[in-house]
């Protein structure tokens, strides 16, 4: 089948890629825009580690073809921080000791970023509750929660000096 | 893993949909959130030469509530019904539904109309449905039609909706009731072992009305009348409810799967029966 042209804003940047529509939104991200960050972990939706936040909604993108994302604005963890400087939630994860392996943990910072644009005050259970879709095999999920939850206290403690 | 090669359809309007659908036949299929059918794809067990996606079909979006009557576009998201403070209100057995299925990213890509029109014996939205007494919108070549949910269902992945028709809209009468949707899996993300959606009414301290419908407990989703029917004028006394749970139990047949033998099946459907029925008559 014929490959298409597919538009879409990457970490604000806007792209064009060429893409067969059988191309998972995973692969495009990994291998056509070098974005290494969202990992390929089960690629049948369900430990979450290729999550990236499209249009507002946090997706697994090994359950989306690249041509469902024309139009769209995706963030992935790319998007978010860099080494020099992390985001809050990365500092946090770093903090806490919120990863071992860190193989789970670009989709989980994804993950709870969304979390905390829609809930930016979550008691633990809401946090447990909305990473629910994100398996980590290395920490038990403990100190992610920690690291989550001082995440949004921080955020909330700069928003509040801000006003 | 990757899908068969496809032609990728992106049509703005439901016209342009059934167009697509006409043309190609038995080789196009829809697609929704696709958190269905493309695992479905990647594993080569549905080869779709010709995908549509209705993404950008305005009209299969949004909820409406206008004089009790409840419509629901087949492109709302999970995510979109749990976040939907009218409809919470209207049918807060939608809301606790919702809040079962998937995982959080799964419920901002699924949606009820693929919920409910995929046929999958294991998702929730059908029974529920059921229970609601819930109406599908159908259109296709030769117009619209409605369908109820009741009579929608025929075996695993078989349904009333003809190939060329796409399910539009979901609507029902909303009733204030109380209500439970219960459910048994085994992690999150997993399909219901067992589940039961209840609703039930009361007149004076007797039940006037109970609904009772269960999901991934045959090959299709399962209304019980007769759990109705033993529930109805009475207290929810422990006689009713034994009556109740041996009729819904007798109107279900589970097979045995990785999720367990028949036995541990009909054991858990008759735990999470009688929990739905007794937190429904609890809030009613």
């Amino acid at each position: 089948m014929t490959n298409q042209i597919v538009k879409m804003t990457v970490n604000g940047e806007k792209k064009e890629i060429l893409a067969e529509p059988r191309e998972l939104l995973i692969y495009v991200l990994r291998e056509k825009l070098g974005l290494t960050g969202p990992h390929v972990g089960c690629e049948t939706s369900h430990c979450g580690a290729c999550t990236v936040e499209i249009d507002g909604k946090s997706v697994k993108s090994c359950t989306m073809f690249a041509v469902q994302a024309e139009g769209a604005e995706i963030t992935t963890i790319e998007g978010l921080g860099t080494p020099d400087k992390l985001h809050v939630l990365q500092e946090n994860f770093k903090e806490h000791h919120g990863l071992q392996c860190g193989y789970c943990t670009p989709g989980m910072i994804t993950r709870a970023h969304r979390l905390l644009q829609e809930n930016p005050n979550p008691t633990e259970e809401e946090v447990r509750f909305g990473i629910a879709g994100n398996i980590c095999r290395c920490t038990g999920y403990q100190n992610i929660v920690k690291s989550i939850l001082s995440a949004a206290a921080e955020l909330n403690a700069a928003k509040e000096a801000a006003q | 893993m990757i899908t068969s090669a496809f032609e990728y359809h992106r049509p703005s309007d439901l016209a342009g949909a059934l167009s697509v659908l006409e043309e190609h036949g038995d080789d196009a299929r829809v697609i929704a959130g696709g958190h269905s059918l493309i695992p479905m794809m990647k594993l080569r067990m549905a080869d779709v030469p010709h995908l549509i996606d209705l993404q950008d079909i305005a009209d299969l979006k949004g909820i409406t509530i206008t004089g009790g009557i409840v419509t629901i576009g087949a492109m709302t998201t999970q995510h979109e019904l749990i976040n939907n403070d009218a409809l919470a209100a209207a049918a807060p057995i939608i809301h606790e539904a919702s809040l079962q299925i998937a995982d959080p990213q799964v419920r901002y890509m699924g949606t009820i109309g693929g919920n409910v029109a995929n046929g999958d014996p294991g998702n929730d939205m059908p029974g529920l449905m059921q229970c609601l007494d819930a109406s599908f919108t159908l259109v296709g070549p030769d117009g619209t039609r409605s369908v109820k949910a009741r009579d929608f269902y025929e075996a695993a992945y078989m349904t009333e909706r003809e190939d060329g028709e796409i399910l539009t809209h979901i609507s029902f009468t909303a009733v204030e009731a109380g209500f439970a949707y219960e459910k048994q899996k085994r992690k999150i993300g997993d399909y219901a072992t067992a589940a039961c959606a209840v609703l039930i009414t009361k007149e004076g301290d007797k039940i006037s009305s109970a609904s009772v419908a269960m999901t991934n407990l045959s090959d299709v989703p399962v209304l019980s009348e007769a759990a109705g029917a033993a529930l109805f004028g009475t207290s929810c006394d422990a006689a009713a409810m034994k009556a109740a749970v041996a009729a819904a139990l007798e109107d279900i047949d589970p097979t045995e799967d990785n999720r367990g033998p028949v036995e541990f099946k009909m054991h858990v459907a008759g735990i999470i029966i009688s929990r739905a029925i007794a937190r429904a008559w609890s809030r009613a």
